[in-house]
């Protein structure tokens, strides 16, 4: 005996959307308010060795190493950038107060850009009281070049610095 | 006089563009969604660099520490007054480092320091880190673009 099933109209089932919409509103909501708009943020490497190199003889084929000197004026801000003065802070090259493009010229002109630029090591001495906009500003200006076209020229690589001077001094 | 009020038809309104709207919007929050910068401070303003490029690939093992205007350091959910008192952070830092089977050496320090603060208290917190051992350090500064 054949079992016949009626096929019957099946009726139309309304799905109610109100509560998808409010909980897809919420988030949306939630994610417009919590979206945070930031720059993109870099980093320099410095690497601070615990103990001072070995004092031996000096590869020719090396650059010496390059010392960085920045002054602050009673505001913090740069008051003086000198390269390589001696120890007892007097001589060197003096650039001024805003003399970082000519600092990088010169750091080129020393290191240029090859395996020689690679090995080259700056060490910057700066003021406690310098602001640290300062501190970075040198640090752009020594380890390379960016070009109207986007692209980098490295320089030093290996920056460090000198031990931290006295509040004031 | 009297208005009729006649009854107004019944307007259904199509909600299937609007839902579908809806739902690119919150894909496109969602995927832009972004918790790096979950450490940040509104407090730090960082100084600007031609040359500031994020790394290609996430440090392993970061630790950021924070440097306010006023030589307060930033690290860990906690607020130390001085470069100097932020050393007990780093020896649990270090202790934890140990137990994972890595060393102080292959940790990264990454500075964060407001732009305006003092030179001598980025260094002081570079000297106390190395007191702890630590060795590679990063100053993170913002893209000048």
């Amino acid at each position: 005996m054949a079992l016949k099933i009626k096929k019957g109209a099946e009726p139309a089932v309304a799905i109610d959307m109100t509560p998808m919409i409010d909980i897809v509103f919420q988030l949306l909501s939630f994610f417009i308010f919590t979206l945070k708009i930031t720059t993109q943020e870099g980093d320099f490497n410095i690497t601070m060795p615990l103990a001072a190199p070995r004092a031996g003889t000096p590869d020719p084929n090396q650059v010496p190493p390059i010392k960085i000197r920045l002054k602050a004026t009673t505001d913090g801000s740069c008051g003086g950038i000198i390269l390589n003065p001696n120890d007892d802070g007097t001589g060197g090259t003096a650039f001024g107060t805003n003399g970082w493009k000519q600092l990088r010229t010169h750091i080129a002109s020393m290191v240029g850009t090859g395996s020689q630029a690679a090995s080259a090591e700056v060490t910057i001495d700066a003021d406690y009281n310098l602001d640290y906009e300062n501190v970075i500003k040198c640090i752009t200006h020594v380890s390379g070049e960016k070009d109207a076209a986007g692209h980098i020229t490295k320089m030093v690589e290996k920056i460090k610095f000198a031990p931290p001077r006295p509040p004031g001094g | 006089m009297k208005i009729k009020q006649c009854q107004g038809a019944k307007i259904e309104i199509d909600m299937t563009p609007m839902i579908d709207i809806c739902f690119q919007l919150l894909t496109f929050f969602v995927f832009i969604l972004s918790f790096e910068g979950a450490d940040q401070d509104a407090r730090i303003m960082l100084p600007a660099s031609e040359l500031a490029k994020p790394p290609e690939k996430p440090e392993e093992t970061p630790i950021t520490l924070q440097v306010t205007k006023d030589g307060h350091i930033l690290a860990g959910g906690q607020e130390f007054p001085t470069p100097e008192s932020a050393k007990s952070l780093l020896n649990a830092e270090k202790t934890v480092l140990e137990q994972r089977g890595k060393s102080v050496a292959d940790a990264n320090i990454i500075i964060r320091a407001h732009k305006d603060a003092k030179t001598g208290d980025v260094q002081k917190l570079i000297k106390t880190a190395q007191e702890v051992q630590f060795v590679r350090f990063s100053l993170r500064a913002k893209d000048k673009e």
